[in-house]
């Protein structure tokens, strides 16, 4: 049946593009424009559509869309995009990949949110020699494969952070908030086992004894857990003063168990699903206190497109963005720009104007990391780039607590998590 | 401290298993179906559940009014638009009956969990605990909606025993499962019995969904996995085994409690089902069985 109905839906597609051609040609067929001006680019999108962050990456992508061919398009062709289901599924995914290529023809391929998925499709894109802009995902080994092969794979970017730039954040917002304000001295590492999280938690043990946090104890759980309480009551025994977290496939159950049960540590680290809107109400407030690394927050202005692309996006879809809409509306634009420059939207042309991508997105400057990076392709890192923020819960709001210049609150947490300072007292 | 610990969280999950699965087991006994699509009525009732106490923000009560009677219609629709007909069919041969009923659950449950994944995502929620707040018991601090949770269990299981052996109606539901025929020629409707039996299922299922749904979380996603754990409990009891469903859903959520804490957290399903394999080698009736 399903297949049935893509090919009926396929056909549809078809006959329309044949009516709309044959209408052109009719209508338009003594005139002298070049039919090709007028052609569409199309763009692929792949995702996963029943996931927050999965529909934020086509959302992105579609609001992007939109506001490029409101203002008239790419050097005046508009934007068609070209949105298919990955189901989570690699296999999905590489055969979507492939039709998106082959049959739509499409001159890039943006999205993935999920490593595994991402390091299935880059050799994909290696092969058929299609620019491929992975948004979502952050396992290290997407841009190392660009980086140990750079002539084969260079038609990839790893337009989101990698996760060892992820855990760096992390490090940077934990000694400025963490150590800092709060005196804490230990921490635990709680990571779910997945590709992206093994090189953060190598980032975390690397870089959290530099912020000041001594790691008592690393701990790596399956995704498919579900009662979170053994791994609480043996935290509880080690007394850390906050447990840093690596999650993005779990994210509700430890989170509300966290808090059901009093764990008497504070809860920072990244916890993707902390970072959509939802995730009030789905924990049914259980989130309060819960602190989160993010690409960008409600309210604040990294940079001066920051807020129009939130308040458009609420108003599109009426809820704020995850972190994969700000990466997938940056890509497009980056997309857009790079055609522009390059005058064309062949493979090669294209992907040496992306590397030489030097512009303002939603997350701040954006720069695509060079051959000598070991990360080639990945956006670069730091303070005038791109450093994302840390967000805590606050009474049901996503509160900016990092950096600090941005920040419009103080963290604080639930009275249950035991702080050092009150331990002192 | 520890062994505290283990007691009180091995008998909460043990007891939300049992629940689990007894609908599961019940719907087994009385119509001979096996109903793959049983995460399915678990997670639709906890969804609603949420979607009315949380979302609708009319609070954890009503909500879980809403979610039981999710629970009620979904087990109406499986039998009334899948099993039924199936059973009823002239088409399909009597001996491959079971068969098709087995392969239309299954798909029912494909149906269900693609259903709310368009509607409410895949990522997971939790159902609003009925009691908030946390309870230290002897030193183990423990959240106070574990404690209700198994106390409603136990209160339901109680009231599903006195229904069955101590009611006019359950003694009819008992002679259904064990000689449908001769229940017919005395005269019962067999086909009301099995509506019956469907709405009380949908209730057990309402109820099991909600309370899971607040102690563990729920999703679209869960519903394969809920539905397998069901299956290995009923199947390590004894399939159609009222006793050897409670008996086996104690025996495994401890095994997995002791796992998780004794062990590692990663490693808590892998005891159980290698029992579930030595029992169905040794002992394939069911720990409790009696065919």
């Amino acid at each position: 049946m399903n297949l049935k109905g893509f090919i009926a839906a396929r056909s549809i597609r078809a006959g329309l593009l044949a009516s709309a051609a044959t209408m052109l040609v009719g209508f338009a067929g003594w005139a002298v424009s070049p039919a090709q001006a007028a052609d569409p680019i199309k763009i692929g999108i792949t995702t996963e559509l029943a996931t927050i962050p999965g529909k934020a990456i086509a959302n992105g992508a579609e609001l992007a869309a939109d506001q490029i061919n409101a203002a008239g398009g790419i050097d005046g062709r508009q934007i068609q995009l070209v949105i298919e289901d990955d189901h989570l599924s690699s296999t999905d995914a590489v055969s979507s990949f492939q039709r998106m290529v082959k049959e739509d023809h499409v001159v890039a391929v943006v999205g993935t949110f999920v490593s595994e998925v991402g390091l299935a499709l880059e050799p994909w894109s290696a092969r058929l020699h299609e620019p491929y802009l992975i948004t979502g995902a952050a396992a290290n080994q997407l841009s190392q494969f660009v980086h140990k092969d750079y002539a084969r794979n260079k038609y990839i970017f790893h337009a989101y952070l990698p996760a060892a730039f992820l855990a760096q954040a992390v490090c940077d917002a934990s000694h400025d908030i963490l150590v800092n304000q709060f005196h804490m001295k230990t921490a635990v590492i709680l990571s779910e086992d997945a590709a992206w999280t093994q090189p953060l938690d190598a980032g975390y043990q690397g870089c959290l004894p530099k912020a000041g946090l001594t790691v008592e104890k690393e701990i790596r759980f399956s995704p498919d857990t579900t009662d979170f309480t053994p791994i609480y009551q043996q935290l509880a025994s080690l007394n850390p003063n906050v447990i840093i977290a690596g999650w993005a496939h779990v994210g509700v159950q430890p989170t509300v168990q966290w808090n059901t049960q009093h764990v008497p540590i504070a809860l920072a680290g990244i916890n993707a699903q902390a970072g959509s809107s939802q995730f009030w109400q789905a924990t049914n407030g259980g989130t309060e206190g819960v602190i989160t690394g993010n690409v960008a927050a409600p309210g604040v202005a990294i940079t001066p497109k920051t807020l129009p692309f939130s308040d458009a996006y609420q108003k599109k879809f009426g809820y704020s963005p995850a972190y994969s809409a700000y990466t997938t509306y940056d890509a497009m634009y980056m997309l857009k720009d790079a055609i522009e420059r390059a005058k064309s939207t062949n493979a090669l042309p294209l992907v040496a104007a992306l590397e030489k991508t030097d512009m303002v997105g939603t997350q701040g400057r954006l720069e695509f990391l060079g051959q000598s990076s070991q990360f080639t392709h990945a956006l670069r890192y730091g303070p005038g780039y791109v450093t994302g923020v840390a967000i805590q819960w606050q009474s049901g709001q996503q509160k900016t607590i990092w950096p600090l210049n941005l920040a419009n609150a103080k963290a604080e947490f639930p009275s249950f998590v035991k702080l050092p300072k009150m331990a002192a007292n | 401290m520890l062994v505290l610990q283990i007691l009180i969280d091995g008998f909460a999950i043990s007891t939300l298993y049992a629940l689990g699965a007894l609908g599961f087991t019940l719907i087994f006994g009385v119509s001979g179906v096996l109903n793959l699509a049983h995460g399915g009525l678990l997670v639709v009732s906890a969804m609603i559940a949420y979607y009315v106490g949380t979302r609708l923000g009319l609070g954890a009560y009503i909500g879980a009014g809403a979610g039981i009677l999710a629970g009620i219609v979904t087990a109406m629709a499986t039998y009334l638009l899948i099993v039924r007909p199936i059973q009823r069919s002239r088409v399909i041969p009597a001996r491959e009956r079971e068969l098709f009923v087995l392969t239309g659950t299954l798909l029912w449950g494909v149906m269900l969990q693609e259903m709310l994944s368009y509607i409410f995502t895949d990522t997971p929620i939790t159902v609003k605990p009925l009691l908030p707040g946390i309870v230290d018991f002897l030193g183990v601090t423990t959240p106070a909606n574990e404690f209700i949770t198994a106390a409603i269990s136990w209160v339901v299981l109680g009231c599903l025993w006195l229904l069955v052996n101590r009611t006019k109606m359950g003694k009819q539901l008992l002679a259904a499962s064990i000689n449908p025929r001769g229940l017919t020629l005395l005269g019962f409707e067999l086909s009301r019995i099995y509506l019956l039996v469907w709405i009380i299922y949908g209730v057990l299922a309402g109820i099991a969904g909600i309370l899971l749904g607040s102690f563990l979380g729920t999703s679209s996603e869960f519903i394969p996995a809920l539905t397998g754990s069901a299956f290995s409990i009923v199947v390590l009891g004894g399939l159609g085994s009222v006793s050897g469903t409670l008996f086996a859903a104690y025996v495994i959520g401890y095994i997995e409690t002791l796992t998780a804490y004794l062990v590692s957290p990663s490693l808590r399903n892998v005891p159980a089902l290698v029992l579930l394999i030595l029992v169905l080698y040794i002992r394939p009736q069911g720990l409790l069985g009696r065919r």
